[in-house]
């Protein structure tokens, strides 16, 4: 009996979830990150009012990249220590199953991470990130990275290296979502026009479904025995 | 075309077959057309009325980059198939289009540099493109770390095909970025610059007909053998630690 599709990736990301809501480590770790990145950001670019308005996407964007790589390296490892990823790959379900609930619960605490950055960053900057578009951006850029993510994570488990290696070989390939969500966040917050940055969001978009429908079909290539 | 050579180095690793009739007419044709272009390029062409001589240095940074491009389009060309076909042949056409391509992104990025000095007045400097040409750099140094980290032959194989793909983005970004990001100094030759563009030059008859074989040359001839040669390496040096194993085993 095969487990339906939608079934088993609410499965996997429910059970990534209810761990996390019991231990609580990855999305700990990950807060504390990111609100220390923030503020070490702020005394290593020795911010005055003006250059904050223009750094502060950069800031988000960067700390959440960075935060977010903690916690797929995390939620990787724990499924190949506890030898439940093989588990999972014997289970009667689909790869691209595996990948899109991995994919969820990944996304969900890097979501949480940036909710809580949006109203912190607006009390320590003095600006005010709480506006749909910020949302929006900040709902399609960490969906995009999470994708990649998720994908490289499963690669970089199985290595020697492991942790060292995920930011190395992320980075690089996560760069269209840093550059175009830094934009759009850039745009909306400078006050510009629309028509400005609408053109960010959508290739923000266009890029997140490509790398989606990439990592879905090249997933089984990195789940394989 | 690299069977036949790898049953024969897998018998004696230290005295694979011999090249094949194609290579040797190959490796010929590209020394002689890079000694052609050079010549097209430092001899032919006219010296540009602003720049000087340090402008022909164009002919060969520009042709470099699309060298790269077509070796790491060979990566994931080889990737695609590895994990189509899983024959070993397109890994290693996968890996040497990585080496080949990277050996030419650095020539691109030294080249720029040589010709900012004089006309930016810096090595280097924070632009768009610059950027991007360097993590595409970094992107391609990362495949080798993360492939020198996998063990298992086949998984190696299998992952890095994947991280191939993926890698071939930073290529294309670096491609476009100064279609995107206007705010870009480095001028474009075809078509209209940006208008920052500083150091750019007309594509006059005289530079056309030195950029064109060059540019010729670097895109075909120039990555394929290499990447032949390469791959026929990588065949003798698998043979070679497939030996080294049995003899520690005796």
């Amino acid at each position: 009996m095969k487990t339906s599709f939608a079934a088993a990736v609410l499965a996997i990301a429910g059970k990534d979830l209810r761990a996390e809501l019991r231990s609580r480590e990855v999305l700990m770790a990950m807060a504390l990150f990111a609100l220390l990145s923030v503020l070490v950001f702020s005394f290593a670019l020795e911010l005055d009012r003006a250059a904050r308005g223009e750094a502060i996407s950069g800031v988000l964007w960067v700390t959440l990249i960075f935060a977010s790589i903690l916690g797929f390296n995390r939620s990787m490892a724990n499924e190949q220590d506890a030898g439940n990823f093989d588990a999972l790959r014997l289970a009667p379900i689909s790869r691209s199953a595996i990948f899109v609930g991995k994919l969820v619960g990944n996304c969900c605490f890097t979501l949480c991470v940036g909710l809580a950055l949006l109203p912190l960053m607006t009390v320590l900057y003095g600006l005010n990130l709480l506006d749909g578009w910020v949302l929006l951006t900040t709902l399609l850029g960490v969906g995009g990275f999470s994708t990649i993510g998720t994908l490289l994570a499963t690669m970089t488990a199985q290595t020697r290296a492991r942790e060292a290696l995920l930011p190395i070989a992320l980075l690089p390939v996560a760069l269209p979502f840093l550059l175009t969500a830094v934009r759009a966040t850039k745009g909306v917050l400078g006050g510009e026009p629309q028509s400005e940055w609408q053109v960010w969001l959508q290739l923000l978009a266009g890029i997140g479904l490509i790398y989606f429908v990439l990592c879905m079909l090249l997933f089984e290539f990195v789940a394989e025995e | 075309m690299t069977d036949i050579s790898s049953s024969n180095a897998l018998e004696n690793p230290m005295e694979p077959g011999a090249q094949p009739r194609l290579l040797r007419i190959l490796t010929i044709l590209t020394v002689l057309g890079f000694a052609a272009t050079l010549i097209l390029g430092l001899f032919v062409a006219g010296t540009d009325i602003q720049q000087g001589e340090v402008q022909r240095i164009f002919y060969i940074h520009m042709p470099s980059f699309f060298g790269a491009f077509t070796a790491f389009g060979a990566t994931v060309v080889g990737g695609i198939l590895y994990l189509a076909r899983r024959s070993e042949t397109w890994d290693q056409i996968a890996l040497a289009g990585v080496e080949v391509g990277l050996a030419f992104a650095l020539i691109n990025l030294l080249t720029g540099a040589v010709w900012a000095r004089p006309i930016w007045n810096t090595w280097w400097t924070w632009d768009p493109r610059l950027t991007s040409a360097a993590i595409m750099c970094l992107t391609y140094a990362a495949y080798l770390m993360l492939r020198a980290g996998i063990e298992d032959p086949n998984r190696r194989r299998a992952f890095m095909s994947v991280y191939g793909i993926f890698a071939f983005v930073s290529v294309l970004i670096t491609l476009f970025i100064i279609r995107i990001v206007p705010e870009t100094i480095h001028p474009v030759i075809v078509g209209a610059s940006p208008q920052n563009a500083q150091g750019g030059f007309e594509a006059t008859s005289g530079v056309v007909l030195a950029l064109v074989p060059s540019l010729l040359l670097w895109l075909t001839l120039m990555p394929i053998t290499l990447i032949w040669h390469r791959v026929r390496l990588e065949i003798r040096l698998e043979a070679l630690s497939l030996q080294k194993i049995r003899a520690l085993n005796e």
